[in-house]
């Protein structure tokens, strides 16, 4: 935007323009100061906490809340599964959403008026939760990762954004690797897909964070402790007020248990946010180019 | 139809290799469950199957529509999504134009990063958050002096939903915006400048051409989806005081099916919901491609 000099701006403008800079400050205020509330929160020792709120006073500060929360093997096990189904995930829906792009880009593909409809109708219609929830428990996937995995595995949007971008890439490739006598796969995996890393970055950057964020499969298919992603660990921890046993058992009354289990609230939201929010800056130039790339063909 | 035959044989990679994997998917975890929704008409019993259980028509459906849960559940899922349509979505435009006024490139970029960080706050953490900071122990009661359980107020519930909403993603729904105001004309802008037009009159013929398509197309699409409001969110916000407001067709859905077992009866209600739901993007759609020249989605 070409610079206008502030000072040679009408009144009712600068009026304006203030108003306008102190909203988004405000707004901008109103997203750090939680933030930073939990942060400092999470380091008080229950009992100020709980009678006086946050204080200053470092001699108050203990990282009792973090070695507990650490200590706790559920956490990590929560981690642990959030981390395979997040990967697995992404690999197996990227991988097929990639693949099924490729025919359905091309202008000569047969049947792609067919296999579209196909897809195109579950965008609209399905058949419910308890329809899918028989499936799954019919198939034998109760209780398995793959319950989790596979039934969001192929997207058809992500599907829809692959093929623009395969159809934006210069036919001239496709004519020299004819040319050469490239087949098919060749052709796909050796020139193609290296020319569509952003495309493939921005659906895998979604899928993980997708997946790393959501409870709900998980919280219908998924019954043992040590299957549970992450997520399902934190809904017990902040939702339910039901912090894992060994973290706060050792307390000897239950108003002590239930300051400390207040308290290990906001050390189990720092622990369990810093992965995504320490990776979204290194990442955020392909995040912002992918709602490019998803509002463009819209 | 030999040419065909004669081109799937050549091209046999393209169909086996290339589409067959989604195809499965799709037919398995997509149309397989379709074809559960016979349930709905049925009193359906595990034990017997889909086969085996008895056909009652729409039993299920008019217990449903006759009852006074209907018509509360409905009204809440509606003004949960209509009330959060209204106010969460000129935010992210206000934010995108006013980003846009911004001089310094630095501290532009600055101000975006913290806008769009809470983007990637999972729902259970952000639900966390919430309930922390309104607790009757809690920092907002701390300031205010007082010790009102907001968690348990039926009146405080839809604030709670639709104002944590906005805090989360409405700098991320603006990313959009910011990108379609930079392509908007400098000359123009120059032009207006020089005319003597204040902040207002430039809005009007610099940025509200650039992203008017934009505002009206993301507006249709999501005046089509009210009917499909998420669970994760609503269902992390209930507490047993506050369902009278934060119960929604979804959560019903699940508590009704999952947790109670009645499968025929929570099949019937989530069909109920599809159906709706698939005549408002119908409609939608149909908008969007009178809009759009021709173009659907």
């Amino acid at each position: 935007m070409k610079k206008v000099k502030f000072s040679k701006m009408s009144l009712s403008d600068k009026v304006l323009l203030l108003v306008g800079y102190l909203l988004l400050a405000l707004f901008v205020i109103a997203i750090i100061i939680p933030i930073i509330y939990i942060v400092i929160a999470s380091f008080m020792d229950p009992i100020t906490l709980q009678n006086s709120g946050i204080s200053f006073d470092l001699d108050k500060w203990t990282t009792t809340a973090y070695e507990r929360v650490l200590s706790n093997s559920q956490i990590w096990v929560g981690f642990r599964n959030a981390i395979i189904y997040s990967v697995v995930f992404t690999v197996v829906s990227v991988g097929v959403t990639l693949l099924a792009a490729y025919p359905m880009s091309r202008a000569d593909f047969k049947g792609r008026g067919l296999f579209n409809t196909i897809f195109m109708i579950t965008m609209f219609f399905g058949g419910g939760l308890i329809p899918t929830y028989l499936l799954i428990s019919n198939l034998g996937l109760l209780n398995s990762m793959w319950a989790v995995i596979l039934p969001g595995a192929f997207s058809v949007w992500n599907m829809i954004i692959a093929r623009s971008y395969y159809q934006g890439i210069p036919a001239e490739l496709r004519e020299a690797a004819d040319v050469d006598g490239a087949n098919e796969l060749t052709y796909y995996f050796m020139i193609l897909l290296p020319v569509c890393t952003p495309v493939i970055t921005v659906l895998a950057l979604w899928q993980f964070v997708g997946m790393w964020n959501s409870y709900f499969d998980a919280m219908i298919y998924l019954n043992s402790a040590s299957k549970q992603p992450l997520q399902l660990v934190l809904r017990s921890i902040l939702i339910q007020n039901q912090p894992e046993s060994g973290m706060i058992s050792d307390m000897q009354s239950t108003a002590a248990r239930a300051q400390l289990a207040e308290l290990l609230k906001y050390a189990t939201i720092i622990i369990s946010s810093l992965p995504l929010l320490i990776m979204y800056p290194f990442f955020q130039k392909y995040f912002d180019s992918g709602i490019m790339v998803g509002s463009v063909k819209g | 139809m030999r040419k065909t035959m004669l081109y799937v044989r050549q091209h046999w990679q393209l169909y086996v290799f290339f589409l067959l994997p989604a195809l499965l998917l799709t037919i398995i975890f997509r149309y397989l469950p379709m074809g559960g929704i016979l349930i709905a008409f049925q009193d359906y019993n595990p034990i017997r199957g889909i086969l085996g259980s008895r056909w009652v028509g729409f039993k299920y459906f008019q217990r449903f529509l006759s009852s006074p849960d209907f018509l509360r559940y409905l009204a809440n899922t509606l003004k949960l999504s209509i009330y959060g349509l209204l106010w969460g979505f000129p935010v992210p435009i206000l934010l995108a134009l006013l980003l846009n006024r911004i001089q310094s490139a630095g501290i532009k970029q600055k101000v975006q990063t913290v806008l769009y960080l809470p983007n990637f706050i999972s729902v259970i953490v952000l639900c966390g958050l919430v309930r922390i900071l309104l607790s009757v122990t809690g920092p907002l009661n701390h300031i205010m002096g007082t010790q009102i359980n907001f968690m348990t107020m039926p009146g405080a519930f839809r604030t709670i939903y639709i104002m944590s909403g906005i805090w989360q993603g409405a700098g991320w729904a603006s990313i959009m915006y910011t990108a379609a105001l930079s392509g908007a004309s400098q000359e123009l802008r120059e032009a207006a400048i020089m005319d003597g037009a204040n902040i207002f009159q430039q809005i009007q013929v610099v940025e509200w051409p650039a992203i008017k398509d934009m505002v009206v197309i993301q507006f249709i699409l999501q005046a089509g989806n009210i009917m499909s409001i998420g669970f994760e969110k609503a269902y992390a916000l209930q507490t047993d005081l506050n369902l009278s407001t934060a119960e929604i067709i979804s959560t019903y859905v699940y508590k009704k099916g999952l947790l109670d077992g009645d499968y025929s009866f929570s099949t019937a209600v989530g069909l109920f919901n599809t159906v709706i739901n698939v005549i408002l993007l119908i409609v939608v759609n149909k908008i969007v491609e009178k809009m759009n020249d021709g173009k659907g989605l």
